[in-house]
């Protein structure tokens, strides 16, 4: 794959360049330098002559540090290649064993992941001795472990990957398979991690010659050079910093090696947030109002390469009290994000641009004050696509009704919890006495959702904003949900904007209909009036949709070119 | 001839004490040349069945057999049974052009094929689910959401199949891009004489594309026959409240409390 | 947090029994490692101990102190019959009880691996915390990107190069700290400093990670739309999601301070267990070796075990995930 190289990319080649040259040409250039004892100058401090000082022998320690690259990078190659080619064949193994055995080799690799390469290094050491190619082996089967583990995961997920599922009932033979889907899924990660793990074993190899446990005198590498620096950092501290810098830059280049491989390649840009009206209005007195009240609302995100994304282009939008508006579209119509602009929770990402656009005579376009922060926690409600992460899991249903009442209306927490268990009846949770106790995750998806609405009770909500509440749902339970929330309308007179991709569930559950597509509000009309549409959008969208009527004997109208378009709709 | 018939199927999760049967009992015939329809909702059992018919779930009772062969067993003729799954993103190697993975398809046919002739199979399977076949080169990355998923209803239909299985082909897409892929099913089946077995929750797809159909709870069948019959006038509760929760245009929800449940 | 006392059979009790389960197995396996250790050594242990020169009498007899004469399996019934009764042996060095020497130098050790890993731990909260707070959605990119930065570094700096660092700069440069020995508070300083660093680091970039992918999940959203102040939306509703991230990575770091300190008690002299396995992994010492790497494995697991409970009582659900 040919990729544009970034300045990290460029950087890490011409360090690499380096490391290769030092390693190449560093005996023949420095070796003599290296070499030669010269008694006058011996133990001299860092000077111009001797950036990092001389030794005991009166040898230029720049010049030892600089051939010592040769072994240092030799033998961290060696000791990656054995962790690599030991973790590859144990990893594989464990995959292709016997369910029995797999376990047996999976809980192994587990207990020796468990210790520190440190401890097993020494272990390994012990056995093969404090010599260089001793080290080399104890260091590279130390990472034995670390490659096991990452063959054994990448293979079992690429196994089970739905596509090798469908390579095997197309007739694909096991070895096709391992070679056309298994291979090219599993080595850009291996090669990925080789890179971050060659660091690892270059900081592991420093650390044995360090203590002594590794290249043995009179060779030596960087470990080596740093421990003979170390015992005489009084008279040059240069002496042992020296080797240092060697190590830790090479060590960072080989971890940069590392990302810049990988493909996620640099890190996302983080996005900067502006917030901002275009012309700001009086805010009128709260209780005339209208519930929403929106002009010419734009929301733009910053992407990844910085530019700015607008993905709301101009939407109007009022909701009267009580009124129960939906919004319809197809996914990038930008009907969630005009929600959540309305709801004041898009994230500091978001860069929100408006003529007006007031919640309750609130002007979200601003940070809240207090008054309006306690409004906001009382009035506001809102319940989520997502059942399984809507509500905290790690705190009781129960403490999550009551938060909101205890803060902003300062309700006793007796008060509060017997409010929590008549709003979880009211959304018709059997035993809602045992049920605020419970955790989210022992509520079926269901009645979560509707957990979530009577959560919306607590206050006096003017307005609840469900967005795409039941699509996550079968359809039975679809009808519990849409019962609670109509119930909790009738029982608090709040307005409802129901975010919907389905447009007969709309029609069926909405006063007023508006249709969304690209960012722009397209057609807005009364749902008992909705086969009087005009947009041909919106009767397409309305057409294209089979429901328990719709002629099975003609093909069903299409919408021009629907998917081409929407794929461009997401990237304009 | 291509029938597909299911018979006292039970298929089991979990071990031990812990086992549950997530298909219990099924009779099923897919006749030739039509489209079954099978409808039910999360955990009901339905995928699990199709996964057994191609031998991804293991079959512990009954018998699944295409014209009479076992299917249960390891055979060649398994392979004349495909499926397209929920969501095309994870059934096409996201390494491997999508003409290659097409092509894959032609393997299950067993032919050998010159290097023209299969580049020329794929062309024409492309043309026939409407994806320029002049980017068979790229990655499934650069694909939409629909076109991903025609690209692995061809892949399928180059294996020439005798019986298709549509798992929640539809449920992953917009509601646009869905009348795009089930009206490319219709065609299909006006072509080739496809015998499909279609699954789905929602019934209102079922019913555009079936001609008879099952409807499944808990691991069994609890209704079934011809799609018109099932539909209006439907023999179990559980069926009539599936047929009440299906949103209609214009027409106000009915949310009143039913005994099924 | 809510914290359900435990009872039999519930998903928790049965949690920590298999972790127990494994401790034990575990310990067996390193058992046997420890024991095969002396005998995976190429050629004959006992004269790569005694040199090339020693005459064979010594040899001859420091075979049958060892007990390296007897048959395999009566000498691994000895091995593990003395460690039940405390005896691990005699050091041939120093002609000492393994056990003797263990007893003087493995407080020491144990001392600053866990002031290490109270000052990592410390250290990594509000560090990894308010980073990610102070960035969430891309909000202060600069001290994001130079905070985010300077930790990579620390993590990547292996503490041994971060001790001579240490002592180049507040024992040479400053004078301020003794750069070798132990006795005093001063003498801990640097040694606590050098072990704790890149521990710190690496916890506080995963509170980091974990606090920002926590500050992105719906939950939270649904938090923010209660518009609940700062302290209960942070404390409350995220700390308690981030545990497990954290402990987990906790027991990396805990076992990973109990190896650094092999490295940091050699740079700094300091007569703990971790010096010592290094000289008698030179001298070769074998019973010293041998009793040396057996603490060692089972301060790993003790560590190991001793996350898994803190984790089944300070978050039930991720026994509960795991059963």
């Amino acid at each position: 794959m040919a990729r544009k190289l970034t300045p990290q990319g460029i950087a890490v080649l011409l360090g690499l360049l380096v490391v290769a040259l030092a390693v190449v040409f560093g005996d023949a250039l420095f070796g003599e330098a290296a070499t030669a004892r010269n008694i006058a100058e011996r133990q001299e401090p860092a000077s111009l002559a001797h950036p990092f000082g001389t030794d005991d022998l009166g040898r230029d320690l720049l010049a030892r540090v600089v051939v010592a690259t040769r072994l240092s990078v030799l033998l961290t190659l060696g000791a990656t290649g054995i962790s690599v080619a030991g973790g590859v064949l144990l990893g594989v193994l464990a995959a292709v064993l016997p369910a029995a055995a797999r376990r047996v080799a999976a809980a192994f690799i587990d207990l020796l992941l468990s210790f520190p390469w440190l401890l097993l290094a020494l272990f390994f050491s012990v056995i093969w001795g404090a010599t260089a190619s001793g080290a080399m082996l104890a260091v590279g089967f130390a990472g034995v472990p670390v490659f096991a583990r990452l063959v054994n995961t990448l293979a079992a997920s690429v196994a089970n990957a739905e596509y090798v599922h469908v390579a095997r009932m197309l007739g694909s033979s096991p070895l096709r398979t391992a070679v056309r889907h298994v291979l090219p899924n599993i080595v850009p990660p291996l090669v990925v991690n080789t890179a971050t793990h060659a660091s690892v074993t270059l900081l592991s190899f420093a650390a044995l010659s360090f203590l002594g446990l590794g290249v043995q005198a009179p060779e030596y590498d960087w470990g080596r050079l740093l421990n003979e620096g170390a015992q005489r950092i009084y008279l040059d501290p240069m002496a042992a910093i020296g080797p240092g810098i060697a190590i830790v830059l090479t060590g960072v280049l080989f971890a940069l090696l590392g990302e810049v491989l990988s493909e996620r390649g640099g890190r996302g840009q983080a996005v900067r947030a502006v917030r901002a009206t275009t012309a700001p209005k009086p805010v009128p007195a709260a209780a005339d109002a209208p519930v929403v009240d929106v002009a010419a609302l734009r929301v733009a995100f910053r992407t990844a390469d910085g530019s700015l994304v607008e993905r709301v282009h101009g939407v109007d939008l009022h909701v009267g009290d009580g009124e129960v508006v939906g919004i319809v579209g197809e996914s990038g119509s930008g009907k969630s994000v005009t929600a959540m602009a309305i709801a004041g929770l898009l994230g500091p990402d978001a860069l929100v641009t408006s003529e007006r656009l007031h919640f309750s005579g609130i002007d979200m376009t601003r940070p809240p004050g207090p008054a309006e922060r306690r409004t906001l926690g009382l009035e506001q409600a809102m319940i989520f696509q997502d059942p399984q992460s809507s509500l905290n899991p790690a705190l009781s249903v129960g403490l999550q009704l009551r938060e909101a009442s205890e803060t902003h209306a300062g309700t006793s927490r007796q008060d509060a919890a017997r409010r929590a268990v008549e709003k979880l009846r009211l959304v018709r949770i059997p035993e809602p006495e045992r049920r605020v106790r419970q955790l989210p995750h022992e509520f079926s998806g269901g009645m979560r959702q509707r957990a979530m609405i009577a959560m919306g009770l607590m206050g006096s909500p003017r307005l609840i904003v469900a967005d795409e509440p039941t699509t996550a749902l079968d359809v039975t339970v679809q009808r519990q949900v849409l019962r609670a929330l109509r119930d909790a309308q009738r029982a608090t007179g709040a307005a409802i904007l129901l975010i919907s991709h389905d447009i007969a569930l709309v029609s069926g559950f909405c006063d007023r209909v508006v249709v969304m597509r690209g960012g722009v509000v397209v057609e807005e009309l009364a749902a008992d009036r909705l086969h009087e549409a005009r947009h041909p959008y919106t009767r397409g969208l309305i057409a294209c949709v089979p429901d328990l009527t719709t002629d099975r004997a003609r093909p069903l109208p299409v919408l021009e070119a629907a998917d081409e378009e929407l794929l461009e709709g997401v990237k304009a | 001839m291509s029938e597909l018939a299911f018979r006292g199927v039970r298929v089991a999760y979990g071990r031990g004490r812990a086992a549950r049967f997530a298909v219990d009992g099924v009779d099923l015939t897919v006749r030739s040349g039509t489209t079954h329809g099978l409808v039910g909702e999360s955990g009901s059992g339905k995928s699990t069945l199709a996964r057994a018919a191609v031998g991804m779930a293991r079959v512990a009772d009954g018998t699944i057999t295409l014209d009479g062969t076992d299917l249960t067993r390891r055979t060649p003729v398994r392979r004349r049974v495909q499926m397209v799954f929920q969501d095309p993103l994870a059934a096409l190697d996201p390494r491997m052009p999508v003409g290659a993975s097409v092509a894959e398809g032609l393997l299950a046919t067993g032919k050998r094929l010159s290097r023209a002739d299969r580049e020329e199979r794929v062309r024409g399977l492309f043309h026939r689910v409407h994806v320029d076949p002049g980017r068979a080169g790229e990655l499934p990355a650069s694909f939409s959401g629909g076109q991903r998923q025609r690209i692995t209803i061809a892949r399928a239909l180059a294996a020439e199949p005798a019986v298709l299985i549509a798992d929640e082909i539809t449920s992953a897409l917009d509601v646009s891009v869905q009348g795009v892929v089930l009206n490319l099913l219709r065609e299909l089946k006006e072509e080739l004489a496809l015998t499909m077995l279609f699954i789905s929750h929602n019934l209102a797809v079922v019913r555009y594309v079936s001609d008879e159909v099952s409807v499944m709870r808990a691991g069994r069948i609890v209704e079934q026959g011809p799609t018109g019959t099932v539909l209006a006038d439907p023999a179990d509760e559980y069926t009539r409240e599936l047929l009440r929760s299906v949103p209609l245009l214009g027409q106000a929800l009915d949310l009143e409390p039913s005994d099924a449940g | 947090m809510t914290v359900a006392p435990p009872h039999p059979g519930s998903p928790r009790t049965a949690f920590v029994l298999r972790r127990l389960a494994r401790a034990v197995v575990s310990l067996a396996v390193v058992l046997v490692a420890t024991f095969f250790l002396v005998q995976l050594v190429p050629g004959d242990p006992v004269r790569a101990a005694l040199g090339p020169t020693a005459p064979p009498e010594t040899v001859e007899a420091l075979r049958v102190q060892l007990g390296l004469d007897l048959p395999l399996g009566e000498q691994f019934t000895r091995y593990v019959g003395g460690l039940v009764t405390g005896d691990l042996g005699v050091s041939v060095t120093s002609q000492r009880p393994v056990a003797t020497v263990l007893a003087e130098r493995l407080p020491t050790t144990l001392l600053l691996a866990v002031l290490a890993f109270v000052v990592a731990a410390v250290g990594a909260f509000p560090i990894g915390v308010a980073t990610a707070v102070s960035a969430y959605g891309g909000r202060r990119r600069t001290i994001d990107l130079a905070v985010s930065g300077l930790l990579g570094v620390l993590v990547a700096v292996p503490n041994f190069l971060l001790a001579v660092l240490l002592i180049a700069v507040f024992s040479v440069g400053l004078g301020a700290l003794p750069p070798a020995g132990w006795g005093g508070p001063a003498n801990a300083v640097l040694p606590v400093v050098a072990l704790a660093v890149g521990p710190l680091a690496y916890l506080a970039r995963i509170v980091h990670v974990e606090m920002l992918r926590v500050l992105a999940t719906p939950y939270v959203t649904t938090a923010r739309s209660k518009r609940l102040p700062p302290r209960l939306l942070y404390v409350r509703h995220a700390l308690p999601n981030i545990v497990t991230a954290s402990l987990t990575a906790g027991g990396v770091v805990l076992t990973g301070l109990v190896a650094g300190t092999v490295l940091v008690e050699t740079v700094f002299v300091i007569p703990g267990i971790g010096s010592t396995i290094v000289s008698s992994i030179a001298e070769r010492d074998y019973p010293l070796v041998q009793g040396l790497v057996l603490v060692y494995a089972a301060l790993v697991l003790a560590a190991n075990l001793l996350i898994d409970l803190a984790l089944a009582v300070l978050d039930p659900r991720s026994a509960i995930a795991e059963a």
